[in-house]
């Protein structure tokens, strides 16, 4: 008997009509596509972006050569070369992320004792020719400037759950 | 003008048809090969809509603000013919450039016997019913070749697949056509459509049009049903589509095909075979360009009086099922397909064609008015 109900399950296309008639209503409800270029998602205040090196408000380099986040570094993304700078102190000569090696896990934030290297929330860049991926001292100091009050405030945001 | 008039006059009698006819067969041809971009552009958006998604929305027709996304088809196609087309270098050069042709031909020619109203049709065929049936198995020819010349043995287990599956489904569809071809009485598919005129509602009352319900498909609804599938699991489409069978296979036959020869050759005789089977199903089964409210509302309505524009509306449907059944469905594992084919679908036909013997027999039925 059972084997007989079951045949004619099969035979008459039930469980099929029942699917169709579940897609077919679907088709009519409101879609949750984001038409991206035109209207975007919330961010997190912690989105981790591309990268930037700060500077503090009297314009002197944050980042005192320590190497924590190259040592932390996962994906060994980070390339970075001290010396004694002019007025005495210890300062990088270069400070290379590659971009293709970075994994974007925020590990170097989370070292950086002095909040030198963050990532920003910018996520929209590309690169045009061989060799952008690799971001070097001036490019992510340049990125920090220019973005400085953005990720000041992000900071601020963030800080009280830190 | 004159000149024109006078060039036609030159023309003969016998000229003049064959110009008619060039120019009816190109505008088939035309009307066939935009319909298959649309209907690439249609299978995208109604399947975006069912995973409650939008589907294409950016391409404009030349940037005009409404419609958006109409003109992603067409984009597409510019963008497949400016590719290159790689041949690989093991492949048999002449068989596999040779192929895609193979596949296109029938699936363009099919249509010469398609009756589009009660008096356009290009060719008015008696058999036309068997040479549709030869032209359809005909396709596999393209798609074994393809995937024999390519070399590859994912191409070649593609067209393996695509063989058997479509000897298993050609039979059933045979079996579900032998079923209209009793009802009728004939192999012309415009004696057919005309066989449907007077049906269901004549046993009641003799000789009276009953709109949908004098169609074939209230007698024949399991032949419709399987000739339906049988249809989607001859023209390689989802939940049938193993030979593409893309998680396990690739991209089945069609894994060596690029730009051109993937675009037009490939993509082209799939859609095209589609909207045929959806426009075969509408003119065998549900009376094709036959009026559903014919015998119902008075003779002279528009509503009530045979056109084109039922047998679009009722492509339009089947077509509509295609890419639903394709939304909803998991594709067959490939046992089953066998299973389905020869152990379901045969059977089932079979009882039917001898149920509808016994019909004829007897004269039950639509069947009451034949003698």
């Amino acid at each position: 008997m059972r084997a007989l109900r079951q045949f004619a399950k099969t035979l008459f296309l039930g469980e099929l009509l029942q699917g169709l008639a579940l897609t077919f209503r679907y088709m009519w409800k409101p879609k949750f596509t984001v038409h991206y270029p035109e209207e975007k998602t919330p961010q997190s205040v912690r989105y981790r972006g591309l990268h930037a090196l700060r500077r503090y408000p009297n314009g002197e380099e944050r980042c005192i050569a320590c190497k924590l986040c190259e040592a932390v570094c996962p994906a060994l993304a980070i390339t970075i070369e001290s010396d004694v700078s002019a007025d005495g102190t210890r300062r990088t000569t270069r400070y290379d992320i590659d971009l293709f090696k970075c994994i974007y896990c925020g590990f170097c934030e989370e070292a950086c004792p002095v909040d030198a290297i963050v990532e920003t929330r910018i996520h929209e860049y590309h690169m045009e020719n061989r060799g952008e991926n690799i971001m070097n001292k001036d490019k992510l100091l340049a990125i920090g400037e220019r973005y400085e009050s953005m990720i000041a405030a992000d900071k601020l945001a963030d800080a009280p759950y830190r | 003008m004159n000149t024109l008039i006078h060039w036609w006059n030159l023309l003969g009698a016998d000229g003049q048809h064959l110009v008619v006819m060039t120019a009816q067969i190109v505008a088939v041809m035309m009307s066939v090969i935009v319909s298959v971009a649309m209907m690439t552009y249609a299978e995208r958006k109604v399947i975006g809509f069912i995973q409650v998604r939008i589907g294409p929305n950016q391409v404009r027709i030349f940037g005009l603000p409404f419609l958006k996304g109409l003109a992603q088809p067409f984009a597409d196609v510019i963008k497949l013919l400016l590719k290159e087309v790689i041949v690989p270098a093991e492949s048999d050069k002449f068989l596999f450039l040779l192929a895609p042709l193979i596949a296109l031909v029938p699936a363009l020619a099919t249509w010469a016997v398609v009756p589009f109203s009660p008096d356009f049709v290009l060719a008015k065929l008696d058999a036309g019913l068997l040479y549709i049936l030869a032209l359809t198995s005909l396709g596999v020819y393209g798609i074994i070749l393809a995937g024999w010349a390519a070399n590859s043995k994912y191409a070649l287990l593609g067209a393996m697949r695509s063989a058997a599956q479509i000897v298993a489904y050609e039979i059933a569809m045979g079996f579900a056509l032998v079923g209209v071809l009793m009802a009728a009485g004939s192999l012309n598919l415009t004696e057919i459509v005309r066989a449907q005129s007077h049906g269901y509602a004549s046993y009641v009352y003799p000789w009276q049009a009953a709109g949908f319900l004098s169609w074939n498909w209230f007698w024949l609804f399991p032949l419709m049903v399987v000739y339906f599938i049988a249809g989607i699991a001859e023209t390689n489409r989802a939940p049938f589509d193993v030979a593409e069978g893309e998680s396990e296979i690739v991209a089945g036959f069609h894994v060596e095909y690029s730009g051109a020869t993937f675009a037009t050759l490939f993509a082209l005789p799939e859609y095209a075979n589609m909207i045929l089977v959806a426009t075969l199903a509408s003119v065998l089964f549900l009376g094709g360009w036959q009026s559903p409210f014919e015998g119902y509302l008075a003779a002279d309505l528009p509503l009530a009086s045979p056109s084109f524009l039922w047998l679009f509306l009722k492509i339009l449907c089947f077509l509509f099922c295609f890419l639903w059944f394709r939304a909803t469905f998991p594709r067959y594992r490939y046992d089953q397909i066998m299973r389905l084919g020869w152990k379901v679908f045969i059977p089932i036909t079979l009882i039917w064609i001898g149920v509808e013997c016994v019909m004829v027999w007897f004269k039950v039925g639509p069947w009451a008015r034949v003698l």
